[in-house]
């Protein structure tokens, strides 16, 4: 089986059959097609230099890192990049304009990414608010400017008009490029490729993975790609529960997450950036099982439990006890993670959540922690308090959760070291960690006392 | 005419930027058999390096060590103790050991990735204090004093003493470094590089070939971001390329991928800091004995200048009558830290922010009341190193950033926030700075420019200067056109090239625009010169008569004002034989430095500014935000308004990400752990001040003869981002009772600012 990978690159069709499919987009961009206008920055999908926009057939555009994304996972897409803006007439777009005028480049070469930022921001709808550019900006770093005349020019390019992308034909079976990278399309084709290729690293988003064919240059040599199992992008908000599909990216989670948990509005915008999330999936942050992923700590207070499924059949496995150790699961060589499903609110339910990073936006944790209460008549009935980057994986604070039922806020804080003894590292020392968890406990104490007081300086 | 002198211009590439037109060397087409090279680092910091083994695999054309250096296995900026390669001794993890040159990239990265390294590892200093125990220095301790401060310290009714530390910083140029060379006849090199020191880059490649220097030829058309970090390290990086394009006769890039680069090269110098400072009872400096311990890493690099540059700024703009200030270059085994922008100003002024809070505090005193008592006074003092302050913008500065941050009332304002505020405080703090301006060694205050008019009237601008981002090529044109009185659009800025104008000075120090901008003037001016001599002998008309203006040269003679355009007057001239090429030089008069004694007028003038600058933080995780930040800056008569308001924001911004959320972090065996944007992180967007008001100083012409009595404006507004850092001070003040001297270590980490806080409120 050789097929090709076949995409839209701004606007025209392409097919590649040569080329290796976990050649890093941006590499392929750059080194095969010569549109060097796309930087590489970072490699690690940190700095934005390198972004381009996914063009969905709605007319949505999505901003992602071209450096971290494998050419394989471009098949069915639609992609353009900072070449493909200009018009037919080779006049500067919009937004070019708009960023040239607004004197926003100075050494220029974060530039092309942050316009391809602002092409996708632009085109959304979305209002100009200080608030939602900086959520649109978060994945792009300038190191010139101070910022200030970018924000300025993102305020001018609003109610661009996007037209819908015309993507290629959608595959109905599965796919293989260079029989090493397959993209199935179904549950059941997923799980036969899973039992037969154990060896494969399953790839959804690919914004930790990439980082081995980027960063590392040293790309798995065989994946399974689940971006395209539809069982695996549901999103079934019931009643009661609502379920996300294991590839069911941020970009389309939050929505679904926020109405629900509001807290999580703020929270998921810090998760990463707006490239990240349009790539990265729910899925992938519990199966990498990383001690600081952002979203674990959430699940677990939402006593989430995961569909584990294989040839063999179905599990459903609750989250806490799918961690095993440092960057270890329960999951069998053959499962793959199908879903997830957490449990709506119920009555006298709140649920809560704080990220403690050296940067507020796109940072990993020193400290998460994600709290879900039942408060009647002022009294706390139940407790789930779960934290990241206390552990060796993300973890209940179940000493914590019984000293708060039995003795209130300030015995919670001092149980918590009974449920950690955190490790030293670059974004902090155990001390500092177990310290800001207590103090965390503390500010969860004064939002119940007064919601309406501010209690981070993001309020101010 | 559009575009002259004073006025707002764009930069020249920014539609390039926005369209991705604009080329930077990774983007250059490779010539047919180009090569890629990656270096071998030593994974440990110090030891004896026993063996080192590169496999040789399918496409690996050569691996390069020190005993394939034909010429010096040295590429120090300064004195001669930085091999290319190590060899013997391994002083620092991420030395370059050996370098892989292959037909494709990943070859050679894999490659370098396999090698076989063994060393017999040592016990590594990685801290200042080490060091100082040890009197490891890659120099001398160097000493600036005035007066008698021992004497006068006795003397002096108040006292106190601290101690404290400021981190060092990545510059994190968002293109890692990179050079493409490309062999020619006879063993002659063009280096294509991103280096803020084109000559520099063709000294290291001829000193590692051998070769004289007119055998290599630097080309700079554009940097993706320098801040200093492309001045010595670009050097290594083109001189390794170039030493494998020797090697193999073909063409190799070499590129250093962001986490090499991180690892690799050096940084801002972190210091530590010791001292007394003496005071009356109204706050007023009487003698301050300090020592300034710079954290040099393995080898010298520019660590003179910067200790040199920290000392001359300890007074920042203040009146210090008895000063003693030593600096330490602590050699210890970590990245050879270098340049960035304030080379050491940064970490001079923060000295004196430090002791007049504290004495503020003691004496029960306003901060800022204490800081004015203190300003050098516009009578002409002069420096601990001599130098009269005899241009003097501070009270002005200061009057004016009170008024426009309205200092009082919001003073006030956040006094009462903060008494009845249980976890959220705000601090506010104003910051004055004087900042000199040259290369504290006289010999680099010089540059060369080239100009030629062509037949049809264009002009092609050459100078020594590189462009970097911060709009040099834009303002040197500004003066161009300013000369000739034509349009901007009728000059073109050309690559820096050695081949053009040899014997350069980095692009650094802000005075980019400072020194090539006259010596383009020089170039333009004796052309115009011949052009107004050439058209008085053609058309009869005396010299004074002919003006050149809007595009147009009039010769106003008695009864008859006839005009041609300048385009004609180009061609005139040409068909008169007359020269319409020059050279053009400048070297900046006045300055002199004895750097034994620490004495003279190293500095041709002073560029001023000032901050107001609010903050917030928490007492429970210690994050903190900035709110809001009133800047003031002194850029003399401005060339091009609108590019100096893009270097203050910027500088500010960088130098607030140096004080709060940048922070190198290694290992206990001297691995640098922050080695990518993911684990090391500059500020965001939303880190910017959320209120941002930011001017220039109007009315206020260079009183020096400077280009168009314009001033620097590259480095000093970093030092404004000061304010955030005494702000944060004065927010955990807040946290106490108010009237507890704060020790806060730069960067204010969340994790800092809560440790600070915990020692103000234990009390």
């Amino acid at each position: 089986m050789a097929d090709s990978i076949r995409f839209t690159l701004n606007g025209e069709p392409v097919e590649v059959g040569e080329v290796s499919p976990m050649t890093t987009l941006l590499d392929w961009l750059r080194d095969r097609r010569g549109l060097k206008g796309t930087k590489e920055g970072c490699a690690e999908g940190d700095c934005g230099a390198c972004t381009v926009v996914l063009e969905r057939a709605d007319g949505r555009h999505e901003a992602m890192n071209a450096c971290i994304a494998m050419l394989g996972q471009m098949d069915g897409q639609a992609i353009r990049t900072i070449e493909g803006l200009r018009g037919t007439d080779g006049a500067p777009h919009p937004v070019q304009r708009a960023m040239a005028e607004a004197d926003a480049t100075q050494c220029g070469f974060c530039t092309p990414g942050f316009v391809m930022t602002a092409y996708a921001y632009a085109s959304g709808g979305e209002p100009a608010e200080l608030e939602t550019i900086h959520d649109a900006l978060a994945g792009n770093l300038c190191r010139c400017t101070g910022y200030r005349p970018i924000v300025e020019a993102m305020t001018k390019v609003v109610g661009v008009a996007a037209e819908p992308a015309s993507l290629p034909a959608p595959r109905v079976q599965s796919a293989a490029f260079d029989g090493r990278f397959f993209a199935p399309r179904s549950l059941g084709e997923l799980t036969a490729l899973r039992a037969e290729h154990p060896e494969a690293l399953l790839l959804a988003g690919g914004t930790d993975l990439g980082l081995l064919a980027s960063r590392s240059r040293k790309p798995p040599q065989a994946a399974i790609h689940v971006a395209h199992v539809p069982e695996l992008n549901v999103i079934d908000a019931g009643k009661e529960q609502i379920a996300l599909g294991a590839a069911v990216t941020y970009a389309r989670a939050m929505p679904v997450l926020v109405e629900s948990f509001p807290a999580l509005r703020a929270y998921l915008a810090r998760l990463g950036s707006r490239q990240i999330r349009t790539q990265g999936t729910i899925g992938g942050n519990i199966g990498n099982a990383s001690p600081i992923g952002d979203m674990p700590p959430v699940l677990l207070a939402l006593e989430t439990r995961l569909t584990l499924v294989s040839v063999r059949g179905t599990r459903e496995v609750p989250l806490e006890e799918f961690f095993t150790g440092y960057r270890k699961t329960v999951l069998a060589p053959d499962e793959v993670i199908q879903r997830l499903t957490l449990w709506r609110l119920w009555e006298g339910e709140s649920f809560h959540c704080d990220k403690v990073s050296k940067r507020r936006d796109q940072d990993i944790s020193t400290v998460a922690g994600a709290y879900r209460l039942r408060i009647k008549g002022g009294r706390i009935e139940d407790a789930r308090l779960a934290f990241g980057g206390m552990a060796a994986t993300p973890k209940r604070a179940s000493h914590a959760e019984a000293a708060l039922l039995k003795d209130g806020f300030e015995a919670a804080r001092a149980a918590l070291a009974q449920d950690f003894q955190p490790l030293d590292d670059w974004r902090g020392t155990a001390a500092y960690r177990l310290r800001v968890a207590a103090n965390l406990l503390r500010r969860l104490e004064l939002r119940l006392a007064d919601p309406a007081r501010p209690v981070e300086v993001e309020a101010l | 005419m559009k575009g002259g002198v004073h006025t707002a211009q764009r930069h020249d590439s920014a539609l390039k930027h926005v369209t991705g037109q604009a080329v930077y060397i990774d983007d250059m087409p490779e010539p047919a058999g180009t090569l890629h090279a990656a270096l071998v680092l030593s994974p440990v910091a110090h030891g004896r390096l026993k063996k080192l083994d590169v496999p040789r695999g399918s496409g690996i054309v050569a691996v390069l060590g020190p005993d394939d250096i034909p010429g010096k296995n040295d590429v120090a900026a300064v004195g001669s103790d930085e091999p290319l390669f190590a060899f013997d001794r391994v002083s620092f993890a991420g030395q370059p050991l050996a370098m892989v040159v292959a037909t494709t990239l990943d070859a050679a990265r894999h490659a370098a990735e396999r090698a076989t390294i063994e060393i017999d590892e040592e016990p590594a200093i990685l801290d200042i204090e080490t060091a100082l125990a040890a009197k490891a220095y890659v120099q001398a301790p160097q000493t600036l004093l005035r007066g008698d401060p021992d004497a006068a310290m006795t003397a002096a009714p108040h006292k106190l003493s601290a101690e404290f530390t400021v981190g060092g910083q990545e510059h994190f140029y968002l293109e890692s470094q990179i050079a493409f060379a490309l062999p020619g006849e006879d063993g002659d090199i063009v280096v294509h590089s991103s280096t803020q020191h084109p000559t520099e880059v063709q000294h290291i490649c001829a000193r590692l070939l051998g070769c004289d220097f007119n055998r290599v030829t630097t080309i700079v058309r554009r940097l993706g971001g320098g801040f200093g970090g492309k001045e010595s390290n670009a050097s290594w990086v083109a001189g390794a390329a170039a030493l494998a394009a020797n090697h193999t006769g073909r063409p190799v890039k070499l590129r250093l991928p962001r986490e090499i680069d991180m690892i690799a090269t050096g940084k801002r110098h972190p210091f530590l800091y010791r001292y007394t400072v003496g005071f009356d009872g109204e706050g007023r400096v009487l003698a301050l004995d300090a020592m300034l311990a710079a954290d040099a890493g393995w080898s010298l690099d520019l660590t003179p200048g910067v200790v040199a540059r920290a000392l001359t700024h300890t007074d920042n703009a203040y009146w210090i009558p008895h000063f003693r200030a030593v600096g330490y270059s602590c050699k210890t085994h970590k990245q050879s830290n270098t340049a960035f922008r304030g080379f050491g100003g940064p970490q001079g002024v923060v000295i004196m922010e430090d002791a007049l809070d504290r004495i503020a505090l003691q004496l029960g005193r306003d901060p800022n009341e204490v800081r004015a008592l203190n300003f050098y006074s516009e009578a002409g003092d002069e420096t601990p190193y001599g130098q009269k302050v005899d241009e003097n913008h501070l009270p002005r500065l200061w009057a004016e950033v009170k008024r426009d941050s309205d200092y009082a009332s919001r003073r006030a304002e956040i006094d009462a926030f903060n008494k009845t505020s249980p976890v959220l405080k705000r601090g506010l703090a104003l910051f004055p700075l004087k900042f000199g301006i040259s290369f504290n060694i006289p010999h680099m205050n010089q540059a060369g420019a080239l100009v030629h008019v062509y037949s049809d009237g264009s002009i092609r601008l050459n100078h020594g200067g590189t462009e970097m981002g911060q709009g040099l090529f834009i303002k040197v044109a500004q003066v161009v056109a300013e000369v000739f009185k034509v349009d901007i659009d009728r000059i073109r800025p050309s690559a820096t090239s050695t081949a053009e104008v040899p014997n350069t000075s980095p692009t650094a120090a802000s005075t980019g625009s400072d020194l090539n901008g006259w010596a383009a003037f020089a170039a333009a001016d004796t052309i115009r010169q011949r052009m107004i001599a050439y058209a008085a002998e053609h058309f009869g008309a005396a010299q004074g008569d002919i003006v050149f203006d809007d595009n147009t040269v009039r010769i106003a003679k008695p009864g008859s004002n006839q005009v041609v355009s300048f385009d004609e007057l180009a061609k005139l001239c040409y068909l008169g034989r007359v020269p319409l090429s020059s050279t053009g030089y400048y070297k900046t008069p006045k300055i002199h430095w004895d750097g034994a004694k620490m004495k003279g007028r190293p500095f041709f003038y002073f560029a001023f500014g000032a901050a107001a600058v609010e903050v917030a933080i928490d007492m429970l995780t210690g994050e903190s935000r900035v709110l809001r930040a009133d800047l003031v800056q002194d850029c003399g008569a401005s060339l091009n308004p609108a590019i100096d308001l893009g270097q203050i924001e910027g500088a500010f911004v960088q130098g607030q990400g140096w004080l709060t959320c940048e922070e190198l972090w290694w290992d206990k065996r001297g691995r640098l752990k922050t080695a990518g944007p993911s684990t090391y992180k500059i500020p965001g967007s939303r880190d910017a001040p959320a209120v941002f008001n930011v001017k220039m100083l109007d009315n206020a012409p260079a009183k020096e003869a400077t280009i168009f009595r314009s001033k620097a404006v590259g480095e000093p507004p970093l030092m404004l981002a000061t304010a955030v850092w005494t702000a944060l001070k004065d927010a955990i003040a807040a946290t106490g009772d108010g009237r507890t001297p704060v020790r806060l270590d730069a960067p204010a980490t969340p994790e800092r600012i809560l440790a600070a806080i915990e020692t103000v409120r234990v009390r």
